[in-house]
């Protein structure tokens, strides 16, 4: 049964064990390859953890003009090539996800290999087996749908491109795909169910 | 006598503490582990299990274990990066003496040991047993826990033995103990998950108890709805099916009033109250004016919010408590758990799966650290010490008259007072940092410089150790061998992973060394830990917490084993109450008719605002050992107060401002963090930090009359804009307590 790796953002409590046990990770020690982004902090605790999503047809291998990006026969997206690597960041543009970073110090795209070194002989992610609330896992999608609730969804719509992940994210029913509007999301503003609203003490105690 | 023998900054910058960043050997060190060993967190209560890699006797890693069943490879950041103390720059690896204008300067074993000794007997002569002390902690394994009391009642013969568990869970403790009759959490974990709805009051558990917030999801996948009590929304209260941001000390307005609309609706278990429990008709006398509208003007909230969490809670087939400091942290902190234990037992819901209680236990030991006898009031198996039939199974085991034995001593609160006072003159320490986890900071360490004689264990230079005459090099968890007992009573076995420095000890040696030359050889002569917990087993023969049937080969072959467990075929009990008699005599639970009464100090015109303290996921306690990790130091380096908009708006304070929280005992200056996700009415700042940052310079000096816990989580305070610090402890760095 082939395993996969689910984002449940919902979980999330931004403890962070995952960044500190990426950079436990053998192969980048010293260096965390997992981001958690802390939503709006004056509003909320909300945070969001961001692994590579490993993409079917990964745009930043696609932009990469030194052909330094490869994805392996098992769909991982790996870091950059080392000697192929020119630093140009194309790659770290164009990720609709925001995952590749240029490390200047290794002068190279590193990112997420979806702990390669652990998973190709069979075991989990370092950040998916710490993850103390379950937001990051890595199971089989049988085993996924028979403990939670909640859809894993791996295919998403921006404007008008439609990218397929291996790494799925946990959406309520009945979401599908996740329809990312590009011109409402940059915006932010504090609508009636933003998190500004919605985790405001002050708001609770007044009963709304 | 005992002033601090330099500079605060001198002292910082020998002794530390430093964030260190690197582990030993380096980030980049290839090669396999010499060994991988199978341990566990030396935190807090979960005690995770984690396996440590080890090169040249050093810790360099950490890999997750995965088949441990509590937390299954699950860590924290505190748990990943614990394994950086061990090669730490600042650890202490040779006994130092104080030298007044100098600091500190290495002295040997036996020099330290033996003046130790001579100011032990020249006080003890002079002022009385009594008059020396010991205070030791929550975070010691079983068989240190239980050599300190031993050591104390034994040796030193002083009933003055307390230790920093007294800050954490003995309000629970109490409360377990007056409405069950046993002082353990009821349940195994894994019926957390069976639960089909889960009160967690008071307890932060995303960041103080992170592991846990996977069982509370797995019982939201099975359906469970999740009610939460927290003044402030945190990470596991930002998703609860019911969030009721209660007023801190208003706990009892929610518990009381969900109990009130219970029984108006008729969601009341009768027959189970009528055959297993005593006291339901005063309880119900009391809770009939808890009408929702007058429970919420206690509970700070709106009624609906009350009556809401009734409908949950009351028609749910199974259902379980959780909580933790939020509500114990009270000078009515054992009537707050009282309160809480009641929505179980009004309901019946206790004793089977997916039905019951738990406190969450806040320290590494907190479980058997207080069951051991270190306890001002307990003896060995939570053995009450003024119970003569206790006294004379303990004095059997000690080979020692019954009337030898001291009688219950002071609590840590009280002790640091008679230190005040003058009444106690001496001090042993182990495994405490009073003067940054005491309520009322500056009057605690005004208590420790006029101390005669102190001498203090630990592995690094804690910001009390500073005030000690001696300061001897104690062990680190993984280089020494014993058993804790988790949370949820299950005792583990934590192996000794690397050796300590050549000169530092073990401390049950040291203690042992002690006792030999107090004239005591004969009643220390343990030549391994196994050795103590060997004595455990006898002492807690037929006790309530009876380790008697555990075996070290038992813990590592079933995974931890739960006491009760009285004979080596028994199996432990994960569960308690199954056959639904509870702990005392008559077999029946307790209801006791609590009322809501107010803290110690509310907010007034002067110091309008509430305070309430607590922890950050990235430390630990006072932060003694997590300041010093680089990682988790980056990760949450200095403290900040939680305001929210609107008090913020009135005070014309903005994100990032330094705000000066004041209360009438002292105060605090950090930066501001202007969030929504708090009570208008309360501030929070985290107490994990010395000097000028450490929040309880604020806290007040009052007590459970009970439990005596301290109330950290509520006093009145004033918060004022002011400017940046610049002052010599405000220029150390964050670890140290400055601010950058």
């Amino acid at each position: 049964m082939e395993l996969n790796f689910f984002v449940d953002y919902h979980r999330c409590i931004g403890c962070q064990a995952c960044v500190q046990a990426c950079q436990e990770c053998d192969t980048h020690r010293g260096v965390s390859m997992i981001h958690l982004e802390t939503i709006r902090r004056a509003d909320s605790v909300q945070t969001a953890p961001q692994v590579c999503m490993h993409c079917a047809d990964p745009i930043c291998a696609r932009v990469c003009p030194a052909d330094a990006i490869k994805k392996t026969p098992d769909g991982v997206v790996q870091s950059s090539l080392k000697p192929r690597c020119i630093g140009c960041t194309n790659c770290v543009i164009a990720c609709p996800f925001g995952v590749p970073r240029y490390t200047v110090e290794v002068d190279q795209m590193m990112k997420c290999d979806m702990c390669y070194d652990r998973t190709s002989i069979g075991k989990k992610p370092m950040c998916a087996t710490v993850c103390p609330s379950g937001a990051l896992s890595y199971t089989t999608l049988d085993d996924f749908r028979r403990d939670r609730r909640g859809t894993p969804v791996n295919e998403w719509v921006f404007g008008g491109e439609t990218v397929r992940t291996r790494v799925f994210v946990v959406v309520p029913p009945p979401t599908e795909q996740m329809l990312i509007q590009l011109t409402t999301a940059a915006g932010g503003g504090a609508g009636p169910d933003t998190p500004a609203d919605r985790d405001d003490v002050a708001s609770l105690l007044e009963g709304r | 006598m005992a002033k601090l023998p330099a500079q605060i900054p001198e002292l910082v910058d020998a002794f530390g503490p430093h964030a260190h960043y690197v582990p030993a050997g380096g980030w980049s060190s290839v090669g396999d582990p010499d060994r991988v060993v199978k341990t566990h967190c030396c935190f807090c209560g979960q005690q995770c299990g984690i396996q440590l890699k080890v090169k040249d006797n050093r810790v360099v890693g950490f890999e997750p274990w995965e088949e441990f069943p509590f937390n299954r490879g699950k860590l924290c950041p505190k748990g990943v990066k614990r394994y950086m103390q061990d090669e730490h720059p600042d650890r202490l690896k040779s006994p130092l003496e104080r030298r007044a204008g100098q600091g500190f300067v290495p002295i040997s074993w036996e020099a330290a040991l033996e003046r130790t000794v001579r100011e032990i007997r020249r006080i003890q002569q002079e002022h009385g047993n009594d008059a020396f002390a010991i205070l030791s902690g929550a975070s010691l394994t079983n068989e240190k826990a239980y050599l300190m009391g031993k050591f104390a009642r034994v040796a030193l013969r002083t009933a003055n033995v307390d230790y920093n568990g007294r800050l954490c869970m003995v309000s629970a403790a109490a409360a377990a103990k007056k409405t069950l009759g046993i002082d353990r959490a009821a349940n195994p974990w894994s019926d957390i998950c069976k639960a089909k709805v889960v009160l967690v009051a008071g307890a932060n558990v995303g960041e103080c108890a992170p592991i846990t917030t996977d069982y509370l999801w797995q019982a939201r996948e099975n359906g469970a709805r999740l009610i939460v009590l927290d003044p402030r929304m945190t990470p596991v209260a930002r998703t609860a099916d019911l969030f009721i941001p209660v007023r801190s000390g208003g706990d009892i307005g929610v518990f009381h009033g969900m109990l009130h609309v219970m029984i108006q609706r008729g969601w009341i278990d009768r027959e189970f109250i009528a055959k297993h429990t005593v006291g339901w008709e005063q309880l119900e006398e009391v809770v009939r004016k808890y009408t929702p509208e007058y429970a919420a003007k206690i509970a700070g909230v709106p009624p609906s919010l009350i009556v809401k969490a009734a409908e949950l809670w009351g028609p749910a087939p199974t259902s379980f408590v959780l909580h933790a400091r939020g509500i114990e942290h009270h000078s009515k902190g054992v009537e707050n758990c009282i309160a809480a234990i009641h929505l179980a037992l009004a309901t019946g819901r206790i004793g089977r799966e997916g039905c019951g209680y738990a406190m969450i236990t806040g320290q590494g030991n907190g479980q058997g650290g207080r069951e051991q006898g270190q306890k001002s009031d307990q003896l060995p198996g939570a053995r009450d010490i003024e119970n003569p039939e206790h006294r004379k199974i303990m004095a059997s085991v000690w080979g020692v008259p019954e009337e030898s034995i001291p009688h219950k001593g002071l609590s840590t609160v009280p002790l640091v007072e008679a230190i005040h006072e003058g009444k106690i003159k001496g001090l042993l320490s182990l495994c405490f940092n009073p003067t940054v986890s005491l309520p009322d900071g500056n009057y605690v360490r005004e208590a420790f410089e006029r101390l005669e004689f102190y001498t203090c264990i630990d592995f690094f230079m804690s910001e009390t150790a500073r005030y000690a005459d001696l300061v001897f090099p104690g062990a680190l968890l993984e280089e020494d061998e014993g058993t804790t007992t988790n949370v949820a009573g299950r005792v583990i076995h934590h192996k000794q992973v690397v050796a300590p420095p050549p000169d530092a000890r073990h401390d049950w040696r040291i203690i042992c060394d002690l006792a030999a030359r107090l004239g005591a050889a004969e009643k220390f002569p343990y030549q391994t830990p196994r050795d103590i917990f060997e004595e455990i087993r006898v002492a807690t023969r037929g006790a309530v917490a009876d380790y008697s049937g555990i075996t070290w080969e038992r813990i590592d072959r079933e995974m931890g084993v739960c006491w009760p467990c009285p004979s080596e075929d028994h199996p432990g009990t994960p569960r308690l109450y199954e056959d639904l008699r509870f702990g005392h005599p008559d077999g029946k639970a307790r209801f006791l008719p609590v009322e809501w009464r107010p803290a110690a100090e509310e907010p007034d015109e002067e110091y309008p605002i509430v305070l309430t303290t607590g922890r950050v996921v990235s430390h630990f306690l006072s932060g003694t050992q997590t300041r010093r990790i680089g990682a988790l130091l980056d990760q949450y380096p200095e403290p900040r107060c939680e305001i929210h908009p609107r008090l913020a708006e009135k005070l014309g304070v903005q994100e990032g401002d330094f705000v000066k929280v004041e209360s009438r005992r002292g105060a605090v200056t950090v930066r501001a963090l202007v969030v929504r996700t708090i009570r208008p009415d309360t501030v929070f700042v985290p107490y994990h930090w010395p000097h000028d940052r450490s929040a309880n310079n604020c806290t007040i000096r009052a007590i459970d009359p009970i439990s005596n816990i301290p109330e950290y989580k509520i006093c009145a305070v004033r918060v004022s804009k002011t400017t940046a610090p610049d002052d010599p402890l405000s220029r150390l760095s964050s670890e140290a307590g400055g601010v950058h």
